[in-house]
């Protein structure tokens, strides 16, 4: 089994930290992982993505023409991924600035007003993790068990108090998806 | 007859320092290097540090201080003498470690390592021969070179207007945290090589008390260079070389 | 003992491993995209378990003769840099070769030439195998594919190094640098102490005692004949070192018609090139030199019998390719495939490739 997925969104949204807890969940149950982000100036405020890969065997390269799933998270990520989702592929997109939805039918699009969902939390931070709660009810590719036990690992002991706000927001962003 | 058949003991009032090889020095007649490695020689001796120095050797005149002085030696590429000395001895605390540079090394091509490495507070001694000309190569200019003077590469005398002022190292020096011991001295007379040797002293032991870094320039003559006899070149550089680089201590905490 | 299994990016992967080596000292300048080994290192403060030295260095010109320096004691010592910063090092290098000093250098190489890009590229191979600085001198050059290679190369380096008083280079790229992989991380070694660190290298500056002569580390010999015997030393150490110490990996190689010829990241997209191939029945192979000097050149021509052609992928404008021509001699087709400053192609674009050669 093998997973190929694409997160791509503005800077500062978490992007290549929510690609990181999913690599590290991975990570926990024994399968070989890949991540590779998009680096440089774009990590300011430019558009930033992250490929990450999670697969039972050896994974070849980290760089793809295709994926699994892709996550857009504004509208120029949307523009550029839509093409590049394998058939039968997934597409997740926050609706918060999009003005032009996808509109491929081979693939299952999934719509997640996680930005929304922040507002109402009052808590910008839970924006990925959301986001990472859709993407796991659509495609369990890793137990959300492995991403609650990644995040007490890879925290500091000094921001474990943020543990049990994380466990709620990838529980809210699984039920902003019907599948 | 050998001299110890003339030398009899009790009578020895001068011998040379046992650290100093036999090797013939190549440095011309009257040159100021084979006084300053005598006595790095002997206070490395009377320190009783002769396992535990290591020179750093620049590009220059000095680049075979490894072939007189009886100790262990890194010979470093031109400029870099600080650097090398900063890693000798951040990773052997416990050593002596001093670097043995020209003004050409230390002054032009090294600036950046010499203004750094002392910055930085490293515990090591800089010996500077500031002779104001670039001996080696041929007698071209030095940052140091005065006003006026003439070398290979300034035939009719260095001007302001075409090659800059003379570069005065050893305030910048004084004025950084990193140092603790900034002085000028030479060694044209028995006086002022005894204050040499005192002064090398002083800048070696600050090292091996983890004082910081500590300069002594040793405003010295290059005869070959300057086209003059060894006595002359005396005269000159007090006449000329000490009123652009006046002797004494800069700085001494 | 459990293993160490971590999640971090190659050059994360590079600071640990100088530190579990019982590295001595490590000295650096920022630089993307590698300027996390200098930052792991000073946020894990070797200094206080280890003992390991991490000085940040005014230059990188400051930084290669502080490991000139410290490789001159029989130190175990490092830097890191990218490829500007790597040419700056470049008399730094020549000096370490020419003095036979044990030290590990790496390379995380961007796109140039001149400041370029801070984007992957792989256009530093001419100046890492056929020498940067000047003279006739050789570095052994590792190009790791993986983050667990990154974390193992180091170790490998500087036993390479220590094994054959030469500096050795891991040549690795702004993705297997930036690139975060699963990584197993070795058992801790301690630091040699000064005791053994003399009896490995009786040759160091280490301060002189009596009962030897004084080591003095330098690359300087005026005289011409004196000179070229230390030459013909040097050539035949690189000789003994040629003979045997080629490393490469070879996939799918006993059948294959076609051949793809690649290193580091490259490798890993040539990887999935060959796999996607093999999926439409085509006979492709991957040969992946690890060593890139010495350069697996036997390897190669002894697959090139059996081979229509090969091509090799590269992000510079084909450099290693010279190699490969060299190694099969004319025997067979070699094509370039490559995109430039900063540029990585996906797995697509070198399959064109391979297509358009298979149809010529």
């Amino acid at each position: 089994m093998k997973s190929e997925i694409i997160i791509a969104g503005f800077g500062g949204q978490g992007v290549l930290s929510m690609g990181k807890i999913l690599a590290y969940s991975g990570l926990i149950e024994g399968k070989e992982v890949t991540w590779l982000p998009s680096y440089g100036p774009e990590q300011r405020g430019g558009t930033a993505n992250v490929t990450v890969i999670i697969s039972d065997e050896r994974i070849s390269s980290p760089i793809l023409d295709s994926y699994d799933v892709a996550v857009v998270l504004n509208q120029q990520s949307l523009d550029k991924f839509e093409s590049r989702v394998k058939p039968g592929g997934v597409l997740i997109y926050d609706s918060y600035g999009i003005n032009r939805v996808p509109q491929r039918t081979d693939i299952a699009v999934y719509r997640v007003n996680a930005m929304e969902t922040t507002y109402e939390m009052q808590n910008a931070k839970a924006f990925n993790m959301l986001i990472l709660g859709a993407l796991l009810k659509v495609r369990p590719i890793v137990a959300v068990e492995s991403v609650v036990e990644g995040l007490k690992k890879t925290l500091p002991e000094r921001h474990h108090n943020l543990i049990p706000m994380n466990e709620t927001a990838l529980q809210r962003g699984m039920e902003l998806v019907n599948i | 007859m050998k001299p110890e058949d003339i030398i009899k003991q009790g009578e020895c009032v001068y011998k040379k320092p046992t650290l100093l090889t036999d090797v013939n020095m190549h440095y011309c007649p009257g040159c100021s290097h084979g006084v300053v490695h005598k006595l790095i020689a002997e206070v490395i001796e009377e320190m009783g540090m002769e396992d535990k120095a290591i020179g750093v050797s620049p590009v220059g005149c000095a680049v075979f201080a490894y072939n007189y002085i009886d100790i262990d030696w890194v010979q470093a590429a031109h400029g870099r003498a600080p650097s090398v000395a900063t890693a000798l001895k951040r990773l052997n605390p416990d050593n002596l470690i001093f670097t043995y540079q020209g003004d050409g090394d230390l002054a032009a091509i090294g600036t950046c390592e010499t203004i750094h490495a002392a910055n930085r507070g490293e515990n090591i001694a800089i010996i500077f021969i500031n002779n104001a000309i670039y001996g080696m190569t041929g007698g071209q200019m030095a940052p140091t070179t005065l006003l006026g003077m003439k070398t290979a590469t300034t035939p009719y005398g260095r001007r302001v207007d075409l090659n800059g002022h003379p570069l005065v190292m050893a305030p910048i020096m004084a004025q950084l945290d990193g140092t603790c011991y900034v002085t000028r001295q030479s060694v044209h007379t028995p006086v002022a090589v005894r204050k040499a040797k005192a002064a090398i002293r002083k800048a070696f032991e600050n090292s091996m008390a983890g004082k910081g870094t500590s300069m002594v320039e040793i405003v010295s003559t290059c005869n070959s260079g300057w086209k003059l006899t060894p006595s002359q070149s005396n005269e000159w550089m007090v006449e000329n070389m000490f009123k652009k680089y006046p002797l004494g201590d800069l700085k001494n905490e | 003992m459990e293993s160490d299994i971590r999640l971090m990016k190659g050059n994360e992967a590079l600071a640990h491993a100088m530190i579990r080596y019982g590295a001595d000292g490590y000295f650096g300048y920022p630089i993307t995209p590698q300027s996390e080994v200098l930052e792991t290192l000073e946020a894990e403060m070797p200094w206080e378990t280890t003992g390991m030295v991490v000085l940040q260095a005014e230059s990188e010109v400051a930084a290669i003769n502080m490991v000139y320096a410290g490789a001159g004691s029989g130190k175990a010592v490092c830097t890191s840099s990218s490829s500007p910063g790597m040419s700056l090092m470049q008399e730094g290098v020549s000096y370490i070769a020419a003095a036979e000093l044990p030290a590990l250098l790496i390379n995380c190489m961007r796109g140039g030439p001149g400041l370029g890009t801070i984007q992957p590229s792989q256009a530093d191979y001419f100046q890492t195998t056929k020498g940067g600085g000047h003279g006739d001198y050789r570095l052994i050059a590792l190009a790791p594919s993986s983050v667990q290679e990154m974390c193992d190369f180091v170790a490998l380096g500087w036993d390479l190094a220590f094994k054959y008083r030469n500096p050795a280079i891991i040549l690795a790229d702004g993705i297997v640098g930036q690139m975060m992989e699963k990584v197993v991380l070795p058992e801790p070694r301690r630091r040699r102490t000064q005791e053994e660190l003399i009896k490995q290298c009786p040759w160091a500056a280490t301060g002189k005692t009596k009962d030897r002569n004084r080591n003095v580390i330098t690359s300087l010999e005026l005289d011409a004949h004196a000179m070229e015997i230390i030459n013909n030393n040097l050539q035949e150490k690189y000789k003994t070192i040629e003979d045997n110490e080629v490393c490469y990996e070879a996939l799918n190689c006993d059948d294959c018609e076609y051949l793809l010829v690649a290193f580091g990241s490259m490798a890993r997209i040539c990887e999935k090139v060959m796999e996607l191939a093999r999926k439409q029945g085509l006979k492709v192979g991957l040969l992946r030199p690890i060593t890139l000097w010495p350069f697996p050149s036997k390897a190669i021509g002894e697959i090139a019998k059996h081979t229509k052609g090969i091509l090799v992928p590269e992000l510079s404008a084909g450099q290693m390719i010279e190699d490969v021509k060299l190694a099969v001699n004319c025997s067979v087709e070699v094509r370039h495939f490559g995109r430039l400053g900063g540029v990585v192609p996906n797995p697509d674009e070198v399959l064109d490739a391979l297509y358009n050669m298979m149809n010529k």
